[in-house]
């Protein structure tokens, strides 16, 4: 089997989240997807809530605390992410915008990335092509075509195995398409010298 | 092993007061400050270069000037000079002028800028920050060994048949360090010259600093300068201290909340935790200090961050006073017995002038 590294962004304020929910549901979801194509994801998730003063003082300092900076490098170095907001006030949170903020422009290029979003009413399903789509677009991520929103209707008795479930086997199934045609991602060091200084004198 | 203070020349509110000092007695407070520096013994004094308020110094020569006619041994330095804003002619001219009238207490430590705003002010592009530094540096260096430069660039207007006057003191050039917090383009500037490289390392985690450090000092060694031991490294440091470190962390800690750059932010427990900030008694700024040297290896110089987010200035001189009197005598002791003896001492005008005469009477003998 193929070792790759899936990390999991979820942006869900309170504990427990619907929107931890659904990021735990796309990761199980991605793993077996995975697993179907000789792939072994091991799953890294993210709660932002617990980085939120971190990701304040990085924006104030210019400097990540260990926390986050940790947080960061598990991002830039993964095979893939799963990246999960609640939509408020028509948009992404502030808190996932912040992070992706901080994360560095060049960390996401070309890899793949599954949207997911939650919210009280399914009139915010479109925030995610119109929000967090662009967003990804921007840092050159590979966004796959199905991105999975969850309001409170689909978390109900009647819907357990209705289009929620579809719609988050296909994406985690696009996700792991995407992990399985790349190689392993690799990380940039950032003090490693890129020209020669004869180069830049001319 | 040099020790001395740098300033960023801020004016801030002190938040316990809610005195804002005026531009007059924050310019007057900043030569008492650099006297005392002399005065408790210690080595460096270095003034930072700023365009925009609510900074004060715009034209550090003309200060340093006026501290060098005040002090006898005090070595002035910047911290730092913008080698992006400004024309490197000028620099050339009036870092030459001050070496001259201080008698050879000078160096520079170059530093880009990073105030977006300021760049256009001056007809440049932050954009082109890194291709600055290294054109205008390259001019300089030229400027201060070459009696008559010809020259093209792509920043400013050519040079045909130019003579910076004065020319550098005894032909010495003053010695210049290159400052980065993050781009290791400027750690290779260093290296590529021989010059020294000074970490900031105020804001930024000690990993940060000790790979900044560890490139610097192997591509000093790639351009065939010495041994990566035998690079020049200065470092910044920030402390606040009292006999009793929990009152140490009491009066500092309004000043640390509201400070520029990082007040409003982490907490100061954090601070002290991922930065080099002490906040404590003279024995736990020495215990720390002494371990910078484990991850930057021996190093030549270290400057202290004292006069800043509105602390006053009769708070400052009693900083000073202890660290003349308790710190840096027990640091200059232990680096000094750490340090292996093929390790330089940072270059002074002096030193330089000697080793000048070295290579000139070896060349006749060998002639």
């Amino acid at each position: 089997m193929k070792q790759r590294t899936l990390v999991v962004v979820s942006a869900g304020l309170s504990q427990p989240s619907s929107t931890r929910l659904l990021a735990d549901q796309l990761s199980a979801a991605a793993v077996t997807a995975a697993v179907e194509r000789g792939i072994e994801l091991q799953v890294r998730t993210i709660e932002l809530r617990d980085l939120a003063h971190d990701i304040t003082n990085h924006l104030l300092t210019g400097f990540p605390p260990i926390a986050l900076k940790d947080a960061l490098d598990a991002v830039e170095g993964a095979d893939a992410v799963i990246a999960v907001s609640p939509i408020f006030t028509a948009s992404y949170s502030g808190l996932f915008k912040s992070f992706f903020d901080v994360v560095d422009k060049d960390a996401l290029v070309d890899k793949p990335v599954l949207i997911a979003a939650t919210a009280g009413t399914a009139r915010h399903s479109l925030a995610l092509e119109h929000a967090l789509r662009p967003l990804f677009g921007y840092l050159r991520a590979v966004v796959v075509p199905t991105s999975v929103f969850a309001a409170s209707d689909d978390w109900g008795a009647d819907s357990s195995d209705g289009f929620l479930q579809t719609r988050i086997v296909r994406g985690a199934t696009e996700l792991a398409t995407e992990i399985d045609r790349r190689e392993p991602a690799t990380v940039t060091d950032p003090f490693a010298l890129t020209v020669d200084f004869e180069d830049l004198l001319k | 092993m040099q020790f001395g203070i740098f300033s960023v020349s801020d004016i801030t509110t002190d938040p316990t007061t809610g005195h804002t000092p005026s531009e007059a007695e924050r310019i007057k407070n900043i030569v008492t400050i650099a006297k005392h520096a002399e005065e408790v013994g210690l080595d460096v004094f270095a003034l930072g270069e700023h365009h925009n308020e609510p900074f004060f110094s715009s034209s550090p020569t003309t200060t340093l000037a006026y501290i060098a006619a005040q002090t006898e041994k005090l070595l002035l330095s910047t911290a730092t000079t913008l080698i992006t804003t400004n024309d490197p002619v000028k620099i050339a001219e009036d870092y030459a002028m001050l070496q001259h009238l201080s008698g050879g207490r000078v160096d520079l430590t170059m530093g880009r800028g990073n105030t977006g705003p300021v760049y256009p002010w001056f007809g440049k592009d932050i954009r082109a920050g890194i291709p600055l530094a290294i054109e205008n540096y390259a001019l300089l260096h030229k400027l201060w060994r070459e009696h008559v430069v010809d020259w093209q660039g792509k920043f400013r207007t050519p040079l045909q048949s130019f003579t910076s006057t004065p020319r550098p003191l005894d032909d010495v050039p003053p010695f210049v360090w290159h400052g980065s917090i993050r781009s290791p383009e400027i750690a290779e500037q260093a290296a590529f010259y021989g010059d020294g490289f000074f970490a900031n390392h105020i804001f930024w985690p000690a990993s940060h600093t000790q790979r900044m450090v560890q490139l610097y000092r192997q591509r000093f060694a790639h351009y065939g300068h010495g041994d990566p031991d035998q690079a020049i490294v200065g470092l910044g440091g920030q402390v606040f201290m009292a006999r009793n470190s929990q009152d140490a962390v009491k009066e500092f800690r309004p000043y640390f909340d509201n400070a520029p750059v990082y007040g409003h932010g982490p907490s100061l427990e954090d601070f002290t935790r991922e930065t080099p900030l002490t906040v404590g008694s003279p024995q736990q700024v020495i215990d720390r200090t002494l371990g910078f040297r484990e991850y930057v290896g021996d190093y030549q110089r270290q400057l202290f961050l004292m006069d800043h987010a509105g602390l006053p200035v009769k708070t400052v001189l009693e900083q000073l006073d202890l660290l003349g009197a308790e710190v840096v005598p027990v640091l200059r002791k232990e680096f000094a017995a750490l340090k292996p003896a093929h390790v330089p001492d940072a270059p002074t005008h002096a030193s330089l002038v000697a080793k000048k005469l070295a290579t000139e009477n070896k060349e006749e003998a060998n002639a």
